[in-house]
């Protein structure tokens, strides 16, 4: 039988469930990442991915494609990016905070909107199989690809280049690190900073749509347990380098698939502990990455988290 | 993050005269009240747009909201019962904001401080109600206070941001709660849903008199008194607001900026603990998975629209705990989704946060200047 | 709804009430008898989840149908809140039959409220109501689904090629352990070599884990799956996209999966509703302690699919007409656990109203997994 794949099983499962769970953390971090680039940080993104999720699965049921779902993921996403753009661009507003708002906020918006889409079954994106028939059918499956992980992998690299070699990307690393740096050459840094958060909120739009229209491809209330917010953790963990939020989402998605792979083989023992274990390891990898004394290597100066 | 501490009379300069100063004073206070007053209004106003925009008439929808959360009595009493745990898990919040810290694991820490308390309670089945209360209290509150406390010593030790941490922190404590009730301190006898063994009856804190209301409002009541004190008339808390406003200044000036910051954490902690304690102690006797249902999430809504005032938690819980209670009303009435609370509550946040822009604005027109 | 109310107006003009009364319709005990209830649903969940909540709504949907006022409130949580979310429709909507439909409503929530209103009926969906211990105006009503389980798990031991299952489960409670067990027996009965490999999520809705359960179950070999979790609609997809079977779960999921759909095992809550309405209507007290399975309708089974053989669907249909007729046997001795406990002696049939199946904490021999 070509299918006992036995205990080889599990890293190949935890490799495919890290591509599979990735995705959505590495579009919320590179999101994020351009954010915080400009010296905001967004916790509400966590809004943000939860109502794409669900924009995306509605415009996906009611136009028949799920790429429009996508686009109208995405556009909603940058809208709640301009308005907390706006809100802490009003003097002795807190960024953070703000955030938390509007996580509550989005997540309101989305489930008060969702209901009629809960039970429908929208059009999803497809996934592409990238082994060509030339793997046996399971691993051909861990070979099978969404093409937004291929346009997050490849936005990555296009940001950082972007981040250090266009104009664009100068003045929003510019704002970010000072404000007024900014100002004495001309330039306002609340324009920046407002569309830096717009683009967040559209990378974590796509972020969101993913989680509906691909993986686990469904619109409901429970689809996010919290990857938007983890997505913020993890875009420290990566040092505000878009590449390093490739890996670093990859990490994460494998962790995350480390619980249900284990029990897959049997090994069920304490599977709340396991599933907790994309926490931990964000907890852990902070604890050890930050320092009291000196602020991290990348950072951007104006950040708000680093105070 | 000094924004999200309070300023208000202290700042005013003592060279002025007396009269003066307290036209100051009144001009401050009455800022202080009048822009969430300001906020509030504006956050249902614009939900009274939204009602509008999505097909649903706003009176109606307020008056369904008067009536099941201030209407009668019956509304009163399950208002004032949801507000009693936000009243708790709003210090969590509240007390490290006075140091600038934004701490929001309030959640993980409820659900362990019930936990904690549900086993201390069941081991010590047959001991004096009034020692096992006690235990239980005390077991709550350290639980909940050194896991927020973690936040606290990461922050200060590692400079890990401590809204994340604290997040984290609380999935953590959520995940463990839900090993334990189900493995460790499962009572084999709780067939469907997983629980620890029930404390006793004779362990149970009752109703206020005349009332069905459990006193864990009493004694949320009184803690926001406790703490009100200790932040506005002790020097722990006067160290504490200094820090908050200015912590460079405060390590200049010899206080130990670390033992505050852990300590207002671990406060702030053991306020939740307690709440978790009380959700066990008065309503489900044992802890359970239904320890988790959002009073930590609500909390932080609760401590930002009282600006982390521990006086102002009071009438704001009572508020959002109205606003909950008429939930089940607008659903069945006007067949509203039970999200629309969410999306009121999102306006009201976001619409408090906007207005602290206004600080120090509408201060001159009060004291006439 | 209407017409309801007409016949029940001349009704009383005929019984020569004085007109005056029949205002007081809508108030809680006004008619010592005979009279409609007005019937609250609470839901722990979103009402169309295509799952638990959904079956509950469903049965709530056809009280409507049949003209009675319904109550209803979705994602209650298992606290004071669903206590006072009772008490708001007792109170100010004039509710006198209440169906808590979670299981964690039971104690103390119910309970404490039903102590509180003596004259209104509260009946919980769960197995827990015990005469000696709890008051009359409660009671409790459940289905034997592990029947339906149990033919899923004939249907899933014909169709599988390589003989391994898998089941998506929450949590490792009796309700589930009961289900899985007996999923099993009846895949083992077609094929004794049939194993079930059980993925518990730890939550009642957590949709990512459930995927990737569903993949990493695939990815094992498993080619049928099944589900206990509130909303199987994840798993059943997700399965349909990789080409594996399903057994659906709670409601009808085929429209998810035209292809790998097998059967599944539905909720009938319908007509368990009705008989508890119409009884209080006709000035009875509705019963106490309620519960059945295929043959009392209260469960019932999805059409087959087109990936059902002949042969699977002539012994599945052959062992639920015994099952509707004189009762059919699940659990029987000698029954090992997975650890290699003896849990039914030898010679011992535990029917399905045995209550010790009610605690049931253990794996069967067979599958693959562990509680705890």
């Amino acid at each position: 039988m070509d299918g006992d794949l036995g205990l080889w099983g599990v890293p190949l499962a935890i490799f495919a469930g890290a591509i599979r769970v990735s995705t959505p953390f590495l579009f919320v971090s590179l999101g994020e990442c351009i954010t915080e680039k400009a010296g905001r940080i967004n916790l509400g993104l966590e809004g943000t991915l939860v109502f794409g999720a669900m924009a995306g699965y509605a415009i996906s049921y009611n136009t028949g494609s799920p790429w429009l779902g996508v686009l109208a993921a995405a556009l909603a996403g940058s809208l709640f990016g301009v308005l907390h753009g706006l809100i802490c661009s009003l003097p002795k507003v807190n960024d953070v905070a703000v955030g938390i708002a509007l996580m509550l906020l989005g997540t309101g918006l989305a489930f008060f909107f969702g209901k009629p889409y809960i039970q429908p079954k929208a059009p999803i994106l497809p996934g592409f199989d990238l082994s060509f028939g030339l793997l046996p059918p399971r691993l051909a499956e861990a070979a099978t690809i969404n093409p937004l992980f291929l346009i997050g992998l490849a936005a990555a690299p296009i940001l950082a280049w972007g981040f250090r070699n266009t104009r664009t990307g100068l003045v929003v690393r510019m704002v970010g690190d000072s404000g007024d740096a900014a100002k004495a050459v001309g330039i306002a840094a609340m324009p920046v900073r407002v569309a830096a958060t717009a683009a967040g909120g559209f990378f974590a739009g796509i972020g969101g749509a993913f989680l509906s229209l691909y993986y686990p491809g469904s619109w409901n209330e429970a689809l996010s347990s919290g990857q938007g917010l983890m997505a913020v953790a993890l875009v420290i963990f990566a040092r505000w380098n878009p590449v390093a939020c490739v890996w670093a989402a990859f990490v994460f998605g494998g962790a995350g698939a480390l619980g249900p792979a284990l029990q897959s083989v049997g090994v069920t023992q304490g599977y709340y502990l396991f599933n907790a274990a994309p926490y931990l390891l964000t907890l852990v990898i902070m604890a050890v990455m930050c320092s009291r004394k000196q602020s991290l290597a990348g950072m951007p100066a104006e950040l708000g988290i680093a105070r | 993050m000094a924004a999200v501490a309070e300023t208000s009379g202290e700042a005013a300069s003592p060279t002025r005269g007396a009269w003066a100063l307290d036209r100051d004073r009144l001009g401050a206070i009455a800022e202080a009240i009048a822009i969430p007053l300001i906020a509030l209004l504006a956050g249902a106003a614009l939900f009274a747009l939204f009602m509008l925009a999505t097909g649903y008439d706003p009176v109606e929808v307020y008056a369904l909201i008067w009536a099941g959360g201030f209407g009668s009595s019956f509304s009163w009493s399950n208002t004032l019962l949801r507000a009693a745990p936000l009243l708790l898990t709003a210090l969590y919040t509240a007390v490290p904001a006075r140091l600038g810290l934004v701490v929001i694991g309030n959640e993980g820490a409820l659900v362990l401080g019930g936990v904690a308390a549900a086993g201390i309670g069941f081991a010590l089945a047959g001991a004096p109600a009034a020692v096992a209360i006690v235990a239980m209290g005390l077991a709550g509150m350290l639980a909940g206070g050194i896991w927020v406390a973690l936040a606290g010593a990461l922050r200060h030790f590692r400079g890990v941001n401590e809204t994340i941490s604290s997040l984290l922190l609380s999935y953590l404590a959520i995940a463990l709660m839900n090993h334990l009730v189900e493995g460790p301190l499962r009572d084999p006898a709780s067939l469907n849903k997983p629980s620890t063994g029930h404390i006793g009856d004779g362990f149970m804190l009752g109703a206020l008199p005349g009332t069905d209301i459990h006193v864990g409002l009493a004694i949320g009541i009184v803690v926001c008194l406790i703490c009100h004190v200790l932040i506005r008339h002790t020097r722990t808390g006067f160290a504490m607001r200094v820090v908050g406003g200015n912590p460079a200044a405060a390590r200049l000036a010899g206080l130990g900026v670390g033992p505050l910051l852990i300590g207002a954490c671990f406060l702030g902690g053991a306020a939740a603990g307690l709440a978790g304690m009380i959700e066990v102690a008065a309503v489900h006797g044992r802890a359970n998975a239904s320890l988790a249902v959002g009073y930590g999430y609500t909390g932080i809504l609760v401590a930002f629209l009282a600006r982390h005032n521990a006086l102002a938690i009071v009438p704001v819980a009572i508020l959002l705990g109205g606003i909950g209670a008429s939930s089940g009303l607008l659903q069945r009435r006007l067949d509203l989704p039970d999200a629309s609370v969410l999306v009121l509550q999102g306006l009201l946040f976001v619409a408090i946060l906007a207005s602290e822009t206004l600080r120090g604005r509408l201060r001159p027109y009060f004291s006439g200047r | 709804m209407d017409a309801q109310f007409l016949i029940g107006r001349r009704q009383l003009l005929k019984s020569g009430v004085a007109l005056g009364a029949a205002t007081a319709l809508g108030s809680p005990g006004a008619f010592a008898q005979g009279k409609a209830p007005v019937i609250g649903f609470i839901y722990v969940g979103p009402k169309d989840d295509y799952g638990y909540n959904q079956a509950h709504a469903e049965g709530a949907a056809a009280l409507k149908k049949a003209g009675f006022k319904v109550l209803e409130e979705e994602k209650v949580p298992e606290t004071v809140a669903v206590e006072k979310s009772m008490e708001s429709m007792i109170n100010l909507d004039g509710a006198t039959l209440m169906f808590p439909t979670s299981f964690g409503y039971f104690d103390p929530h119910m309970l404490k409220l039903a102590a509180k209103y003596p004259k209104i009926e509260f009946r919980h969906c769960g197995g827990l109501w015990n005469e000696a211990k709890h008051a009359k105006n409660t009671g409790s009503y459940f289905g034997y689904i592990d029947e339906c389980q149990y033919l899923n798990g004939v249907v899933a031991g014909h169709t599988s090629k390589s003989g391994k299952l898998g089941f998506i489960a929450a949590k490792p409670i009796p309700q589930v352990l009961r289900n899985i067990n007996a999923f099993t027996l009846g895949a083992k009965s077609v094929n004794p070599k049939a194993t079930t490999q059980v993925i518990f999520t730890g939550d009642w809705a957590f949709p990512v884990k459930e995927a990737e359960g569903t993949n990493s179950l695939i990815d094992q070999g498993v080619d049928v799956l099944t589900c206990h979790v509130d909303s199987p609609k994840v798993v059943v997809e997700t399965a349909e996209r990789r080409g594996a079977f399903t057994c659906g779960y709670h409601a009808n999921q085929a429209p998810l999966a035209p292809k790998g759909y097998l059967t599944g095992a539905e909720w009938n809550w319908s007509k368990v509703y009705l008989d508890f309405a119409n009884a209080m209507k006709a000035g009875k007290t509705p019963g106490n302690f309620v519960r059945g399975g295929l043959k009392e309708g209260f469960v019932k089974t999805s059409a087959y699919g087109p990936a059902v053989s002949e042969a699977a669907r002539k012994q599945a249909d052959a062992i639920k007409a015994e099952m509707m007729s004189k009762g059919f046997v699940i659990f029987k001795g000698p029954l090992k656990d997975n650890k290699g406990n003896e849990v039914i002696a030898g010679g011992k049939a535990l029917g399905q109203t045995d209550l010790a199946l009610e605690s049931m904490n253990y794996l069967i021999d067979g599958v693959v997994g562990a509680i705890g």
